[in-house]
């Protein structure tokens, strides 16, 4: 590692097209030393050929890739080299070489760098035993299950002592199980080497376990960016919204149906985050309406320590005055707030 | 079958195999460079080379589609200035060479396209040189496919050495066509069919154990 202290990664207005279709649109952004970034966005949005850029494994026509403070926008292959032996890359289908052995495909990169052999087997053992797969070191990948493959990966990703770990789906293939350990390992990884992440996903929930912060991609633009509390929590763009559906609690459909302009008592939604989760919001609500309030769905959950959610509220009154006032005795600390209508009591 | 009928398929066998085995190992060096050449420097290969790669394939091409019968006749003076001959062994190794070197270039270019673009770029992403991609990852990743190919070349090799016996290679092809063919001695034709398909069928199975063993897909 150089000891440099500026971002890891820097991206000035980069621009790549293909033919006629942009697939990066002017993208700026920096990694800081030992962040997990996530990157989001839908199928097509450009994020695997961002990937790409970090690693000149494609170019940009415009703007510029600057790494660890090297500016690689236009070095040649072979100049490349040097610096992609710095950057650790895994990927959705792990890209193992299927004729070498577990502990060959990890001492690849260290067999590129020149180490000689009998340093590379102390540290590829090393590394496997880092991924819990010491006793698999002379088994071929085909014998591997899909996580002790991504293992494989993650242990051949980090072979070279990497500044940066490009994650390109890299559990996007395994179920929700073998996910979660993936994903617990690489928060080790990150903790244990300071290495920074940056994860390729379209799933929320993969950004919302490990990130710190996210990047929410479409059509070749950076939509949205932040905290990834704070952009879980209120997202300010459709796509955003549209890549949470599934994570934020929706209404079933036999309490919705019974929504109505009138009717024995309101129901509200609200968004919290942060502190505002830590408030005891029912005892707040009934403080001003002097009725019991029930919450009828949703939750909290939590973003690395930060909690948020939303909670589907019912009044226990219809009295207008007072749900104004709950109204406006919220507002002010929550995320957002609506009031959806009225339900029956026994709802 | 008299004795001396059995040292002349004896010898006719041994010519064969010489014949096969020679001009099979010169068409695997020349066709696997062939072949290597023929997939980096196709577009989006490691060496991409348009120029080259249209020109070689040209050659390749040309040389295929050459009747393996008048191939033999026409690179007689060619035979005789690498061999000093015309007929013989040696000079039928020479069409032998360049009738099978383009064939088992275009079967091993099949297995080394098979090879995931992924896998390349995986490589490129640890920062290998174009060399170590193709001793790391290409070759070994194809050479299940390779080993296939090349049975199937030898197996060819077999049936074209029989076809040069026409012209005086010698070998089994030969003593088929002057016993068996001009002199109506059926027991010899059916002797040399017999060794033929035991080779063939030998060298298939050799050929597929080997691919098996190297396989760990």
């Amino acid at each position: 590692m150089t000891g440099n202290t500026g971002p890891v990664v820097r991206l000035e207005a980069v621009e790549r097209r293909f033919s006629d279709r942009p697939a990066l649109d002017g993208i700026s952004l920096t990694l800081d030393r030992g962040e997990i970034v996530g990157l989001i966005g839908r199928s097509g949005a450009g994020k695997s050929t961002l990937i790409r850029c970090l690693n000149g494994l494609d170019r940009p026509q415009a703007g510029r890739v600057v790494i660890d403070g090297t500016d690689i926008t236009h070095l040649s292959e072979q100049e490349l080299q040097p610096i992609r032996r710095r950057i650790g890359m895994i990927f959705q289908h792990f890209n193992l070489l299927s004729a070498k052995t577990v502990a060959e495909n990890v001492a690849l990169p260290l067999k590129i760098a020149g180490q000689p052999p009998a340093q590379r087997r102390a540290r590829v053992m090393e590394l496997l035993d880092m991924v819990g797969l010491a006793d698999k070191a002379d088994t071929y990948p085909a014998r591997l299950s899909g996580g002790q493959k991504q293992r494989v990966g993650i242990a051949r990703a980090l072979a070279g002592d990497p500044i940066l770990l490009l994650s390109d789906e890299a559990t996007s293939a395994l179920d929700p199980e073998t996910t979660q350990a993936i994903l617990a390992l690489l928060q080790d990884v990150n903790r244990q080497l300071g290495v920074t992440i940056l994860m390729i996903t379209h799933e929320m929930e993969v950004v919302r376990q490990i990130a710190h912060r996210v990047l929410v991609l479409d059509a070749g633009r950076i939509v949205e960016e932040g905290p990834v509390a704070r952009v879980l929590a209120s997202p300010r763009t459709d796509t955003t919204r549209s890549l949470l559906r599934g994570l934020s609690p929706v209404l079933p459909q036999h309490i919705a149906s019974q929504i109505a302009p009138q009717g024995e008592q309101a129901l509200i939604r609200v968004d919290v985050y942060g502190a505002a989760a830590r408030q005891p919001l029912l005892a707040i609500v009934e403080g001003i309406t002097g009725r019991p309030a029930r919450l009828v769905h949703g939750g909290l959950n939590d973003v690395q320590g930060e909690p948020y959610g939303r909670l589907f509220i019912a009044l226990g009154t219809a009295d207008p005055d007072r749900v104004a006032a709950v109204v406006a005795r919220l507002q002010p600390e929550t995320t957002a707030i609506e009031v959806l209508g009225h339900v029956p009591g026994d709802v | 079958m008299s004795r001396a009928m059995f040292d002349l398929l004896l010898k006719g066998l041994w010519e064969t195999v010489v014949m096969t085995g020679v001009s099979g190992a010169l068409s695997f060096a020349i066709g696997l460079p062939l072949a290597l050449i023929l997939v980096t420097t196709d577009r989006g290969g490691i060496f991409q080379n348009l120029a080259v790669n249209r020109s070689l394939g040209l050659v390749v091409n040309a040389l295929r589609s050459i009747p393996f019968i008048i191939l033999l006749v026409a690179v007689i003076p060619l035979t005789r200035l690498i061999t000093g001959s015309a007929i013989g062994i040696a000079a039928a190794i020479v069409p032998l060479t360049i009738a099978a070197a383009p064939y088992f270039a275009r079967v091993a270019e099949v297995s080394l396209r098979e090879v995931d673009r992924p896998l390349i770029d995986a490589a490129r992403a640890m920062g290998a040189t174009r060399w170590t991609i193709l001793r790391e990852v290409l070759i070994p990743e194809a050479l299940p496919g390779i080993v296939s190919g090349f049975t199937v070349t030898l197996v060819t090799l077999i049936g074209a050495s029989a076809m040069a016996g026409a012209v005086g290679a010698g070998g089994l092809g030969d003593i088929a066509i002057r016993y068996g063919y001009q002199r109506f001695e059926t027991a010899v034709m059916l002797a040399v069919v017999a060794i033929l398909i035991v080779m063939v069928a030998g060298m298939q199975w050799a050929g597929d154990r080997l691919a098996r063993r190297i396989d760990r897909r």
